[in-house]
């Protein structure tokens, strides 16, 4: 078997593999810890969908809450029963054309994608005045962005219902769902990042001058990648809606780009599986985190429960990576199967062989 | 254009200055087909400026660029390497994470003619298009010795192998001129030596117009058909190399008034 029958193979054993997993697990876990496994699956979606903009494009954004948010409402607004819509703006009525129709469960992969679309044309409103600027100032202007989206939502009333948010969107974000999307939003990347276009967002990564002096339109693919990264939140923002069946503004607060800088920054920027690794792990973690929340008993030493102390973990862990990891788990580099052939597989495999046009492996 | 005969690149009194210091002044120069041409001057004399206006970093105040007889004044600088210009840098800049081989591809980058959604869900056609760009890449590396190097990252290279990458990166993009900027810079007299012959061999090779910076004189005069210099961002002398020798505006702008045997 050549080298690259044998990995497609693999991949699909992998899935396979996989799949199978998440149907015992659906069938025999109980629904906390599946709600658990599904939010990890759509943190992944959206740290890879952030670690192409930050990782492999090079660029600073701080949006990505604004682009989920995007993407959270539209699917509230598609998929909320027109009975439900009714009863939700009673402050002010749903504008047309959200206000005529909504979409039945068959529909919900369609309003995925749309979603999508709004978080892809959110970054293309950004991104087209944004991205001629570097660094520290497509930083300030993307963070703006998400500022004024959590305004808007809270302000447009006729739309989001302001802060009062949206209740009884469909749980349709079932495991099948959120694991499609995060395989979709896995293989599209990493195709993406190993593709020539990846090359180029790689290059302007590096080094822009010359990139550009090497026939690269810069403007082109940065407002590629953040298109496209647009795209991937907000599919994740839809699916978080539909996940907890309610969107208001709080929910994509800056927090959550906080949250997906830890774990695109821990995972190793520009690192794909250090991000679905870390996203998920974050998402477990989040819950297992809980006890710090509440009061403890130590003894003599009596400490009080205090909200948000879980982020204080998350901000510790990111210190001390900071210090002895200072380039994430991954680094730059990818879990591969040259890397699990070399360290399970036949001897006559070489594992550390590099393929040419694609990322390092272990 | 008539006074400029059968220029292939041509600035046309090109002007440019920073605040109140003038870079580059009335900077009138040409070059033909198939030339080898220096370009020298002392530290901070605009050397590297008039490369920046040739390629388009910088837009000059004033004066024209002609590319085959094209005006490409004020073109970006990924417009003007699509037209056939490319060019290396002084303090080199290799995409320090990517392998050699994939430095090299990046500048094959702007002739794939797949879209993005091709490449994302590697469509036949994209995939044979990357094949071709690989296969020209790898037997570009292996035209300039550099093929055992193609899957090293670039940032761990040494130095004079970077060089040679940055060259060879320039040269992928299918360029009809060369820009080379300061090519010896940090080199050790006999990597100067095998660099010369390397510039030589790359211009019959690839049938190359080649503009080059240098500081190294053995260099410029060992294989430059023509040589321009430059002094505060004025075209202060121009012939071949055994003509500059002995221009006495030359001597007094290297060694100053006095010293006149210079040779």
């Amino acid at each position: 078997m050549s080298d690259k029958s044998r990995k497609t193979f693999l991949m699909i054993i992998f899935l396979c593999v996989l799949f199978i997993l998440v149907w015992v697990s659906d069938k025999f876990l109980d629904e906390y810890t599946m709600r658990v496994i599904r939010t990890g699956l759509i943190y992944i979606i959206a740290a890879i969908s952030y670690n192409l903009i930050n990782g492999i494009a090079g660029q600073f954004s701080l949006g990505p809450n604004g682009f989920m948010a995007l993407g959270g409402y539209m699917v509230a607004l598609l998929m909320l029963p027109l009975e439900q819509k009714k009863f939700v703006w009673f402050l002010k009525p749903l504008i047309w054309p959200f206000n005529s129709f909504s979409f039945t469960k068959a529909f919900f992969p369609l309003a995925i994608f749309f979603g999508g679309m709004a978080g892809a044309l959110g970054a293309l409103v950004v991104g087209f005045p944004t991205l001629r600027l570097r660094g520290d100032y497509l930083a300030i202007a993307t963070f703006g962005f998400s500022q004024i989206i959590i305004v808007l939502a809270n302000n447009l009333i006729s739309v989001t219902n302001g802060a009062l948010g949206i209740k009884g969107v469909p749980e349709y974000a079932n495991i099948y769902w959120c694991l499609a999307w995060a395989i979709i939003t896995v293989l599209f990347t990493t195709n993406l990042a190993n593709s020539s276009y990846g090359r180029a967002m790689k290059s302007i990564r590096d080094d822009e001058i010359a990139a550009e002096s090497m026939g690269i339109s810069i403007f082109k693919h940065k407002l590629l990648a953040f298109v496209v990264s647009g795209f991937f939140a907000g599919v994740s923002g839809g699916l978080m809606t539909s996940l907890i069946t309610t969107i208001s503004p709080s929910l994509f607060s800056f927090t959550m780009t906080f949250n997906l800088l830890i774990i695109i920054v821990l995972g190793g920027l520009g690192s794909i599986t250090g991000s679905v690794i870390t996203a998920f792990a974050f998402a477990i973690l989040s819950e297992l985190l809980r006890f710090v929340e509440s009061p403890i008993n130590l003894g003599p030493i009596y400490i009080p429960g205090i909200a948000g102390m879980r982020m204080l973990v998350f901000s510790f862990l990111l210190v001390v990576l900071m210090i002895f990891y200072r380039r994430g788990i991954f680094g730059e580099k990818e879990l591969s199967w040259d890397w699990v052939l070399s360290r399970f597989g036949s001897k006559n495999h070489q594992g550390v062989k590099v393929c040419p046009g694609k990322t390092e492996h272990f | 254009m008539s006074w400029k005969n059968g220029a292939f690149l041509a600035l046309d009194k090109v002007s440019l200055n920073f605040g109140g210091l003038l870079a580059v002044s009335d900077f009138d120069f040409i070059l033909r087909q198939g030339e080898l041409v220096g370009l020298i001057g002392p530290n901070g004399a605009g050397k590297t400026t008039v490369f920046n206006i040739i390629t388009g970093q910088y837009e000059p105040v004033r004066g024209r660029v002609f590319f085959k007889g094209q005006d490409i004044t004020g073109w970006r600088p990924d417009r003007v390497t699509c037209a056939g210009i490319a060019r290396t840098f002084q303090n080199m800049r290799l995409f320090g994470g990517l392998t050699v081989l994939d430095n090299v591809l990046v500048s094959r980058h702007s002739k794939l003619k797949s879209s993005v959604l091709a490449a994302a869900f590697n469509f036949p056609g994209y995939i044979k298009e990357e094949r071709e760009a690989k296969i020209k890449a790898m037997g570009l590396l292996d035209r300039l010795g550099l093929a055992d190097l193609a899957h090293m990252r670039a940032g761990n290279l040494p130095y004079g192998q970077q060089r040679r990458v940055e060259i060879a990166r320039a040269l992928a993009a299918d360029p009809k001129v060369l820009l080379l900027d300061e090519p010896a810079a940090g080199m050790n007299p006999e990597e100067t030596i095998r660099l010369m012959e390397f510039i030589s061999g790359v211009r019959n090779e690839f049938g190359l117009t080649i503009f080059l910076i240098e500081h190294d004189m053995k260099l410029v005069m060992g294989i430059c058909e023509r040589i321009h210099v430059i002094d505060y961002g004025i075209s202060i002398a121009e012939g071949t190399p055994k003509e500059i020798q002995d221009d006495p505006k030359v001597i007094s702008a290297y060694l100053g008034e006095e010293a006149c045997d210079y040779s």
